[in-house]
């Protein structure tokens, strides 16, 4: 029977099953960082535990660091709290055996971010991390979904978790994406169609003519945002762009292995015909560039849009979150999208925090300002992103516009460091999440594409990216 | 981990939506190195006004929900982040069951952990539980695991169902570690299949 790419990386993961009872699947890759993971060594050292496999253990520090760009090495981090989170796992990673990338070193970085690019993320292997945007590196065609601190816990003790075998749901872009409308926009207008607990209990295998033309980086983008559609995971089959972009990386096999790896990689892939429990079509001919406009992912709408009227929801429960959601962002309904004021401007994230991202950024931003009243910043999301950047000159373009140029790491995705909003401050973001407060206590964000925040930063409000189209990224071209 | 059999304990009423876990416990208390004492964050923004007071009309600020144990919300409820803090949170300010139409997977999963229980009711059902709680502010419940029931003293009941392994962890209070190391055979004969160590 043909089977799916989930199918395949299930069954070859099973290390025991018991007749009603979850699988005991085994992990290849355990990420973790500062925020989920002390308490789960805690647990280890009270019982007298020891770390199964530090070899298949990655830390890095990323959630409390801070981006200032003077530098973020340990004396910047001026919070006593988060200076004692980020020494308990610079102890913990000592203590047992694991490797750190941490502040100092070349590889730091967000944690979604440096996987793929060190070539810990590959095909077929299953990938857990306490943070539930580890979806993004199924983007590789890898099983990769995030835990709780007890999970962590459960991994490093064992190696293994317990899941009950989520079913699989199939998510189909068809047709090509028009200029100017990027992987961003395709996850958003997905979870406004399917809404934040559309996939829940499901796996997504992104499939279709629109999503095999992406790049990995894109690839990345649309899987990191599955978890905001309620998925345990999103994936898509590995082609041979996925065994281009691990070539040569650090972590990658190397020689004849990689050659032997790359077919077994291909092999993979979903197979004409196997089936999934459900499956959804979305015409990428329709997909415009989005804003959200509310409390959650799913409250988006078209760049051309305007701010619904929760009056005219047919149902009590989405009206009466509607009704919510607009006197947090102090917005009234029919508001056109396009005339909302920002204050702040934030690309980063392990959304869009990439080469690509910041390319992207780079070109609607060369030569042009930022709007006075915005104060924009550019977080890269690693180290490895940083100097790249810098090597094709980003830098200098962010700068010139009046952009802060920072150092990597989460940042004003959630927070935890010095980047906050302050209260009412109304941000254009390209991270994952426009929950109430979680830029910053009172603050309003509305999620969109790196090229649509950046412009956004340029003309003090929303715009279309398409009406500047010498710097929209080119339609897809057909494959 | 404490088992979960019988509870009984005062339901209070969250009337929301996709509650999230940034909003069950705010990112300035997950700078923490220790699972205990996170009931002051919990709902922090939602139980504040803007200088600081504890908001009124927030029902685990009224008096008659200081000592609930069995919290009432609409669908996705735990929606969001993966961080354990949140169920750490709740449990720590005295909630070990959590009654919605539908849960987020990592929340379930965490609260399970815990030896908490998400408890996911049909919209309907969930709806009724609402209108009790507003006709009597409150009241209790008693949700009865091994007899997968849960009942007022009004004479309102419902059945519920669960996965069996799901409910017998519950009941026993298992250390999931424990007993996954038993299986360390399994796991070290799996690595050497597929390692060829
Ligand atoms: S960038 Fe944001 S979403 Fe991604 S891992 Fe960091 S905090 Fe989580």
């Amino acid at each position: 029977m043909a089977r799916t790419l989930f199918d395949k990386i299930w069954e070859r993961h099973v290390v025991a099953q018991a007749a009603g009872r979850p699988a005991l699947l085994y992990i290849d890759l355990h990420l973790i960082h500062e925020v989920t993971s002390p308490q789960a060594f805690e647990g280890l050292r009270a019982n007298g535990r020891r770390v199964r496999r530090p070899d298949r253990t990655f830390a890095t520090m990323d959630h409390d660091v801070p981006t200032d760009p003077r530098g973020n090495g340990p004396l910047r981090v001026l919070d006593t709290l988060a200076r004692q989170q980020l020494e308990a796992l610079a102890a913990n990673c000592r203590e047992f055996g694991i490797e750190l990338f941490d502040v100092e070193r070349p590889e730091q970085g967000i944690v979604h971010v440096i996987g793929p690019e060190l070539g810990l993320t590959q095909p077929g292997r299953t990938i857990v991390c306490g943070d539930s945007h580890t979806s993004t590196h199924g983007a590789l065609g890898a099983l990769a979904f995030g835990i709780g601190t007890s999970e962590v816990e459960h991994v490093l003790a064992t190696q293994c978790l317990w899941q009950a075998r989520p079913k699989s749901l199939e998510l189909r872009v068809e047709g090509r994406l028009p200029a100017g409308v990027s992987a961003k926009d395709i996850i958003l207008h997905i979870i406004g169609r399917i809404g934040t607990g559309g996939a829940t209990g499901h796996v997504i295998e992104y499939t279709g003519e629109a999503v095999r033309a992406l790049s990995m980086e894109q690839r990345m983008t649309v899987c990191n945002m599955s978890i905001e559609a309620g998925a345990r995971a999103g994936m898509i089959s590995p082609n041979a762009r996925t065994v281009e972009y691990l070539r040569g990386r650090r972590y990658a096999p190397a020689g004849t292995a990689f050659d032997r790896a790359a077919a077994d990689w291909l092999a993979l892939a979903s197979e004409p015909g196997a089936a999934h429990d459900a499956s959804r079509v979305f015409d990428a001919a329709e997909i415009q560039p989005q804003v959200t406009w509310g409390t959650n992912p799913g409250m988006v709408a078209p760049v051309t849009g305007r701010v619904p009227d929760p009056a005219a929801l047919p149902d009590a429960a989405a009206r009466k979150a509607a009704e919510l959601a607009l006197t947090y962002m102090g917005l009234e309904p029919g508001t056109r999208i396009e005339s909302i004021a920002l204050d702040r401007v934030f690309i980063g994230s392990c959304t869009n925090a990439r080469l690509e991202d910041l390319q992207a950024a780079a070109r609607i931003v060369r030569g042009r300002r930022a709007s006075p009243r915005v104060r924009a910043m550019v977080v890269p999301g690693s180290k490895q992103v940083k100097a790249a950047a810098e090597h094709l000159g980003l830098d200098r373009i962010f700068r010139d516009a009046g952009f802060e140029w920072r150092e990597p790491g989460c940042s004003m995705c959630l927070g935890m460091n010095p980047d906050t909003l302050r209260p009412g401050e109304r941000c254009a973001s390209t991270s994952n999440r426009n929950f109430e407060g979680r830029q910053g206590a009172g603050g309003r964000t509305h999620l969109v594409s790196p090229e649509m925040a950046a412009a956004a930063a340029i003309a003090g409000h929303f715009v279309d990216i398409r009406e500047w189209p010498e710097a929209a990224r080119p339609a897809q071209e057909k494959r | 981990m404490e088992p979960f059999t019988q509870l009984r304990g005062v339901v209070a009423p969250l009337d929301r939506a996709n509650v999230d876990t940034d909003q069950i416990i705010p990112k300035q208390f997950l700078k923490v190195v220790r699972r205990t004492g996170l009931g002051e964050g919990l709902f922090y923004d939602w139980r504040r006004l803007a200088d600081g007071r504890p908001d009124p009309a927030f029902p685990l600020n009224q008096p008659a929900y200081a000592h609930a144990k069995i919290l009432l919300a609409r669908e996705n409820f735990g929606c969001g982040s993966s961080r354990e803090h949140a169920p750490w949170a709740l449990l720590d300010f005295g909630i070990r069951a959590i009654i919605a139409p539908s849960f987020a997977d990592i929340f379930a999963n965490n609260c399970g952990q815990n030896g908490m229980l998400s408890l996911p009711l049909p919209a309907a059902q969930v709806e009724q539980l609402f209108q009790n709680v507003a006709a009597r502010p409150g009241m209790e419940l008693l949700i009865d695991l091994p007899a997968r029931r849960v009942s007022d003293d009004a004479g309102w009941s419902a059945e519920f169902a669960m996965d069996p392994y799901r409910q017998q962890r519950l009941i026993e209070g298992l250390d999931d570690i424990a007993l996954t190391l038993r299986q360390a055979a399994d796991i070290s004969a799996y690595e050497k299949q597929h390692e060829g160590a």
